[in-house]
């Protein structure tokens, strides 16, 4: 235990210190948050007769999703970068001569993970609180749940990328198209509601799809999604799974 | 003695190459074991396997009466690493990586007394990333002996240091070894293996050609001895009648006798004999590194300049 709170102390202050991940975990979502808010408002819209944003304000709806993006930022580019570029540079080689288990490492990366994913998270809903008087959660325990098996489902993913990708340049290019096609089809960018059936086909195989539908229920008082819980959690086994049994350490 | 490690026909490929060609050596409690060869011979492959780095390898290896392919993670807590082509993040700082490695073991040392026996106690606060290539070889060494381990393994340990660190860090291999550890090392440079090793292995393309002390190596394959001496006298044939005189060559006025057994003194007695008394009359012993190009002559000189 000691071991696994050591492990995550230490990557937490090395992700810290790398100005680029915390660039894209943390500004990015706010910049999205202000531009959007200032573009959409928080009013409910109709565009063209078809009702978007679920029927209420874009920003309602924007910032559950932008708590995903938090998510897909650190599970789509900083994890993968991360760990390749340990493998890589030998440091996942230095830590196996130790007797670090392959769990303690994604443990750490996952606990990693929730403390910036939480701290973002409470940055930016005290920042769309006031400027866009976005409505308070309908349920925050259902809402600390859904972030939870969200969290965990895209570090998942993290670690899969970085246990199959080969290179840390690979991990950089994949992680960023991966993060913006995510943010352009999952209804984290345009509204669902807009999107032509193909567009919401690719959107539906795409876990920020998903694990924004699960956030924005629990907060908008749609009430717990059983369908995206399921599909979500079982994009986190699925990744864990896959990730364990080709994850390599040199 | 005991042996802490046993290593029977070990043999490890990589496609159609063999890097490890039926390896065979043991390692006794509180020595320092070398492994000595040029770049490319398998010595790192080998001691990689040993250290449970490695899996797929063919042959009988017991560390500690363990099977570094089974007892993988129980093998580590006994054994301290230092390898080569590893890092640490750019980010990290030493104090960070020694408390970070010192949390895996049960028993680790006090790390802050290592720090001052390496030399880093004013590199603290440093990043690993703004430290030296010598620096880093010391974390790296202190790192490996973190958990008070049983065997370190040291790959290349001079590699990056200036010669002053290398003469501090082959003073703390002996204190290692003084404290009962038993030291495994793989290098290339001479002096280090005949300075610290106790015992050692030449290996030469995945296969071990001699183990033995370094100087029960000299003993049995650099049996030629040189003797020299400077003259301007023309005419040297009779030394080449001694028995166990070999060879007598001549540059300018120095003089390179080759031969085996007692022959400084048989030199000396027919010198005097015929009038010539040279003041420089000098023997060469033969070293660790007459051995190993013996050893391994046929490989690429290039490769044994490394």
């Amino acid at each position: 235990m000691n071991t696994l709170l050591k492990m995550s102390w230490v990557e937490l202050k090395l992700f810290i210190r790398e100005p680029i991940t915390m660039f894209f975990t943390l500004v990015l979502p706010i910049m999205f948050l202000f531009v959007m808010g200032e573009v959409f408002g928080n009013s409910p819209d109709n565009q063209g007769g078809i009702e978007v944003y679920r029927g209420m304000g874009a920003m309602n709806v924007y910032t559950p999703s932008y708590i995903g993006l938090v998510m897909a930022a650190i599970g789509l580019f900083s994890i993968p970068v991360h760990l390749t570029s340990y493998r890589e540079r030998g440091v996942l080689r230095r830590l196996r001569a130790s007797s670090i288990s392959t769990w303690t490492l994604f443990s750490s990366q996952l606990i990693v993970s929730f403390v910036v994913t939480s701290v973002c998270s409470i940055i930016l809903v005290i920042l769309a609180f006031p400027v866009y008087d976005v409505i308070t959660p309908e349920s925050i325990i259902l809402l600390i749940v859904a972030f939870m098996i969200s969290t965990i489902s895209f570090t998942a993913i993290g670690i899969l990328m970085g246990a199959l990708l080969p290179t840390s340049r690979a991990a950089q290019g994949i992680g960023l198209l991966l993060f913006f096609l995510m943010l352009m089809l999952s209804g984290a960018g345009p509204p669902r509601e807009v999107m032509s059936d193909p567009m919401k086909y690719i959107g539906d195989a795409m876990p920020l799809t998903h694990i924004s539908i699960l956030l924005q229920d629990t907060w908008l008082g749609f009430g717990w999604n059983w369908a995206r819980f399921g599909i979500v959690a079982g994009f986190g086994v699925g990744a864990t799974v896959i990730a364990y049994r080709f994850f390599r350490w040199d | 003695m005991n042996n802490v490690i046993e290593v029977e026909h070990l043999k490890k490929t990589y496609g159609s190459f063999t890097a490890v060609d039926d390896v065979s050596f043991h390692v006794e409690e509180g020595e320092v074991f070398g492994l000595l060869g040029p770049n490319g011979a398998g010595k790192t492959t080998s001691i990689e396997c040993i250290q449970a780095l490695r899996h797929s390898f063919t042959g009988d290896v017991s560390v500690l009466g363990l099977d570094p392919r089974k007892d993988a993670r129980e093998l580590r807590k006994y054994i301290g690493s230092q390898l080569q082509e590893s890092a640490l993040p750019n980010r990290m700082k030493v104090w960070e990586a020694l408390d970070l490695f010192a949390s895996f073991a049960p028993n680790a040392l006090d790390w802050e007394l290592l720090l001052k026996q390496w030399g880093l106690a004013e590199k603290r606060n440093s990043s690993f990333g703004g430290l030296s290539g010598g620096q880093q070889q010391r974390l790296f060494i202190a790192l490996a002996l973190v958990n008070d381990p049983k065997i370190v393994f040291l790959d290349e340990m001079t590699q990056g240091l200036d010669p002053a660190a290398r003469r501090v860090a082959w003073d703390l291999v002996r204190a290692v070894r003084d404290k009962g550890k038993t030291v495994v090392m793989v290098t290339h440079f001479m002096d280090e293996a005949e300075n610290l090793c106790d015992r050692l292995a030449i290996v030469n393309k995945g296969r071990i050609v001699a183990t033995d002390s370094p100087q029960g190596l000299i003993n049995s394959y650099a049996t030629q001895i040189k003797v020299l001496f400077s003259t301007d006298e023309p005419d040297l044939s009779y030394l080449e009648q001694i028995p166990s005189v070999n060879s007598v060559n001549r540059y300018g006025s120095h003089v390179e006798i080759l031969g085996t057994g007692p022959i400084l003194p048989l030199v000396a007695a027919a010198l005097v004999e015929n009038g010539i008394t040279p003041s420089d009359l000098r023997v060469d012993q033969p070293t660790l590194e007459d051995v190993f190009l013996i050893l391994t002559r046929d490989v690429e000189p290039a490769e044994i300049n490394q």
